[in-house]
């Protein structure tokens, strides 16, 4: 699928609109903040697509798409907890107080926020640290899914490892040409090119296998061609859900729908979204671009990964399903369904789609390392809060140390690691900072010993539960047959229950309990944290 | 409904079209609402990350 002439064309028109639309938005405004600092409002549908495009890329496309691919239409749960949580939840409850409580406090960061809230230097770096260190497995995760996709483009110019540096290339010539700041009109011309992009794969994936209802049945047909292996694990076809309670629902219900929906609220890169916004009114309005945008990315990505099964068994090209055609490497199997089941233009436009998802969640996540490097860790662990000119050269320095991990990772991390890389910072993510966050914006007495003593538990109990007891990772860490002699101490079905689900509740309680107990913050602080609420 | 028979599936497949209308009629319901005065710690926190963004 190389034609150079049509591909020549498509980027020379992106690279137009891109290089048009920054000139207009330099011109008329440079970005939210002027309109922030001007108190004006930004366009309605601004706001929600950049947080969309910051949140939505290569992972959810490439990565979860290829999971439904594997595991079917019960995936849509997780659109269902994307539009619920990251959107409903996310908008209207926590977004309009972390906007408020953000702009009080002076806090320009997630760390920085809690840090700030709970008047403790040792929680903005702690934050900071794991952050730093942790979210390099994400950034690693979009980096693949968009070398993936270039990779079966260009079958016969790119192998993978000539795609991940590729695309390094392309982000760190991205980041240091200024693209960090997401210019307000680019990012949304991002969000927009998404946008039409997923919405022409719907209907043309829908329109090739007969419209909804048939493409649908043609699915429920085919349940017996799930490969044994998959079946004894509990798939029952890709229309139903997993058998209750057996390994596979384990890892879809757990894993993959509670470990993304709910980390989605701590993610933070999308947390300082809503600082920059100048009032309530604008978040309203979000939600309605927010809730369509999601639905579209996130929900349409798992319909047409899980359909995808249909058109590689009708074509006599293939005759079998999605996993068995890429020897069970779920991450290419969105990139072979659209090389193959559409026309060559739509695979570039969308090839720029991908980057363009890509790109925004790149350059957010490479600004949350150097920050958390520099702002948060640095400056609050080792200089002991005293700002320096030191640390803008240290952000800089987390943000080369960041790219340059992410890329080594790229290289070294197994092949269908897109889904499981991303849940997995998610729900570490979730269960050491929700109840410290949601605390912090929801409940004055909760109390900084609280704050950590939670933000601790969480942590441990997360890496404790990869160490020994979830043992896809006890096994491939190792240190538990090193210690133990075998690969997890646990036996079915805790061997394949999500941290997630043991740390978060333990991390919940441990806030709420040792907050009763511990000294609360003063009420001066309390007042000034909660002032126009 | 929809070809698909395991009502868990359909009915995720409803959440998410109705969660997404929810979020329509919510923004369409409170289009207008929520419009706040720019106070001094607005101002400051932009003017401050602007300062760091243009710094980096």
């Amino acid at each position: 699928m190389e034609n150079v002439f049509l591909l020549t064309m498509v980027v020379l028109v992106y690279l137009f609109m891109i290089a048009f639309l920054g000139y207009y938005g330099y011109r008329k405004t440079n970005n939210a903040l002027d309109y922030l600092v001007a108190g004006r409002n930004t366009h309605p549908a601004v706001m929600a697509l950049s947080y969309g495009a910051t949140f939505i890329s290569t992972s959810a496309i490439v990565g979860f798409g290829g999971v439904a691919a594997m595991m079917g239409m019960g995936l849509l749960w997780l659109t269902f907890l994307n539009i619920f949580i990251g959107i409903i939840i996310a908008f209207i409850f926590f977004g309009k107080r972390t906007r408020k409580m953000g702009h009080n406090l002076d806090a320009h960061t997630f760390p920085e926020l809690l840090g700030k809230r709970y008047q403790s230097r040792f929680v903005q770096g702690f934050a900071g640290l794991v952050i730093f260190i942790f979210m390099p497995l994400y950034s690693a995760a979009v980096l693949i899914g968009a070398a993936r996709f270039l990779e079966t483009t260009f079958p016969n110019m790119l192998n993978f490892n000539v795609a991940v540096l590729i695309y390094a290339l392309i982000i760190c010539a991205y980041v240091f040409a200024g693209g960090i700041k997401g210019v307000m009109y680019t990012d949304a011309l991002q969000g927009a090119i998404m946008f039409v992009g997923m919405l022409i794969l719907l209907v043309m994936c829908y329109a090739n296998l007969g419209g909804v209802t048939a493409a649908h049945q043609a699915l429920t047909a085919i349940a017996d061609k799930v490969p044994e292996k998959l079946a004894a694990q509990g798939h029952l076809g890709w229309t139903r859900m997993p058998a209750l309670g057996s390994p596979l629902w384990w890892t879809m219900v757990s894993t993959i729908v509670m470990g993304v929906g709910i980390g989605v609220l701590t993610q933070p890169q999308l947390a300082v979204r809503f600082m920059t916004v100048k009032s309530n009114k604008e978040i309203n309005r979000g939600v309605v671009t927010g809730g369509i945008f999601i639905l579209m990315m996130t929900g349409v990505a798992y319909i047409v990964g899980s359909l995808s099964n249909v058109y590689f068994l009708r074509n006599p090209k293939f005759g079998q399903i999605a996993l068995n055609l890429t020897q069970g490497n779920v991450d290419k199997i969105m990139p072979l369904y659209i090389n193959n089941a559409m026309p060559t233009w739509f695979v570039y436009v969308f090839m720029l789609t991908l980057l363009s998802a890509a790109m925004s969640t790149s350059s957010s996540q490479f600004h949350a390392m150097g920050t958390a490097f520099g702002r948060d860790l640095f400056e609050k662990i080792f200089l002991k809060g005293k700002g320096s000119k030191h640390t803008v050269l240290l952000t800089r320095v987390g943000i080369l140390v960041g790219v340059l991990i992410t890329v080594i990772l790229g290289f070294k991390l197994p092949t269908s690691i897109i889904a499981i890389a991303t849940a997995m910072f998610f729900g570490l993510c979730a269960s050491t900072f929700l109840p410290a966050y949601a605390g912090a914006l929801f409940w004055k007495g909760m109390t900084k010993t609280g704050a950590i003593a939670s933000m601790f538990a969480g942590f441990i109990v997360t890496g404790l539960w990869f160490l020994f007891v979830h043992k896809k990772e006890s096994e491939a860490l190792g240190l538990c047959q090193l210690l133990f002699q075998k690969p997890t101490l646990a036996t079915f079905p805790w061997t394949v229950v999500d941290p997630i689900m043991i740390a978060l509740p333990i991390s919940l309680v441990v806030a709420v309990v040792v907050s009763v107990c511990t000294t609360r913050l003063p009420k001066n602080h309390i007042e000034a944290c909660f002032k126009y609420f | 409904m929809l070809g698909i028979d395991d009502p868990q599936v359909w009915l995720a497949y409803l959440a998410c079209i109705l969660s997404a209308l929810f979020c329509v009629v919510y923004g369409i319901m409170n289009w207008n609402k929520g419009d706040e005065p720019l106070h001094a710690e607005d101002k400051k926190w932009a003017q401050d990350e602007k300062a760091a963004e243009e710094q980096l």
